[in-house]
């Protein structure tokens, strides 16, 4: 009887235990994808025309996003969300950099880039693009879809592709990715999370 | 042919007579159709921009809008943003039916109006004025409120 007892309460601290763990280990609300996509890495150049690589970016979580500055809706919507996170975060938000990578840089000069992530936040986001060979290649990297469509009449075109919004934390190591499903809210959230972990 | 003849002319009859109710109707529900919260994302460097509100009909017929035009854009479009798993595309749209008492959202991620080769300077604090011509003969002549893309929300 005193056997059993004991082991009861055994298994009930082994269990308390594991509860606690499972504490810790709270489920994110952004699809967690650590260990599942390579680490941030590129040389591209930068919306001053300078070339820059991953390693001036360590230090400070990056929300990577592939986008193009001809995209009405859904890029703009994107970046928006991303503008309501960093009202969330506040003072952390210093630990944040945004970077907008063109999937369309035939159009998206270095200067069209800085105006256009200017016209959100010149402080926080920086525009980034490259030849079409290095983009097309860190677009593989990260398995983001992209594709030009047919030219209209006045030479006009859109490019279909993938709105995920792509987290590295300071050591450059992929953490999550968000969609547009994700809300601000569950966007700061998590990114809190990958803050505090890394300072 | 006679009768061929007789049934055209009963079937002109039949459509002059709807054609005549549905004028009546349209006099009746004149002012069926509003528009409300309406803004226009802007962009910098002349991008193309996106028009957004949300059609109010509170007649008890469906009506499509059917055009969009504009005195301070070239070109004004609605558009849709469709989904393809995880890309996205836009593609034209001919009309979008707003629903007898129900309306019609043109918000982020789904319906847009796309609004390009802007006829004079445009910045965030403008006002333009879009016109969208609705199915039932209506036309709305709307101010849309310019917003800076990091103030949209």
């Amino acid at each position: 009887m005193s056997r059993s007892l004991s082991t009861t309460l055994g298994a009930l601290i082994v269990l308390g235990a594991l509860a606690g763990c499972t504490q810790r280990a709270e489920p994110w609300h952004l699809t967690n994808v650590t260990g599942h996509l390579p680490d941030l890495d590129f040389t591209l150049t930068a919306d001053d025309g300078r070339p820059v690589d991953a390693a001036s970016f360590k230090g400070r979580t990056s929300l990577v996003y592939f986008g193009y500055t001809h995209c009405p809706d859904v890029c703009p919507e994107t970046m928006g969300r991303l503008m309501q996170v960093l009202g969330k975060l506040g003072p952390d938000a210093q630990k944040i950099r945004i970077l907008f990578i063109t999937v369309d840089p035939a159009r998206d000069t270095p200067q069209a880039l800085h105006d256009y992530v200017g016209a959100f936040d010149a402080q926080h986001a920086e525009g980034l693009t490259g030849t079409a060979w290095q983009i097309e290649s860190l677009a593989k990297r990260y398995r983001v879809a992209y594709q030009m469509e047919k030219r209209d009449p006045n030479g006009n075109y859109e490019v279909t592709h993938s709105s995920a919004v792509y987290v590295f934390d300071s050591e450059g190591r992929a953490r999550l990715l968000a969609t547009d499903h994700d809300t601000p809210d569950a966007i700061a959230q998590d990114l809190r999370r990958i803050i505090d972990d890394h300072s | 042919m006679t009768i061929k003849l007789k049934t055209f002319a009963s079937l002109a009859g039949a459509f002059a007579l709807s054609f005549g109710l549905a004028s009546a109707a349209h006099a009746a529900d004149a002012h069926a159709l509003s528009v409300k919260d309406a803004w226009v994302r802007w962009l910098p460097n002349n991008l193309p921009a996106a028009g957004y509100a949300t059609l109010v009909n509170t007649s008890d017929k469906p009506v499509d809008l059917v055009d969009i035009s504009s005195d301070d854009y070239g070109d004004a479009m609605l558009h849709q943003t469709v989904s393809n798993g995880s890309t996205q595309k836009m593609v034209m749209v001919d009309k979008l039916t707003v629903p007898a008492h129900g309306q019609a959202a043109i918000a982020p991620g789904g319906y847009h109006i796309m609004l390009e080769e802007a006829k004079h300077k445009i910045a965030p604090g403008d006002t333009v004025h879009l016109t969208l011509k609705f199915s039932d003969g209506e036309t709305l002549t709307t101010p849309f409120v310019v917003k800076s893309p990091a103030q949209a929300k």
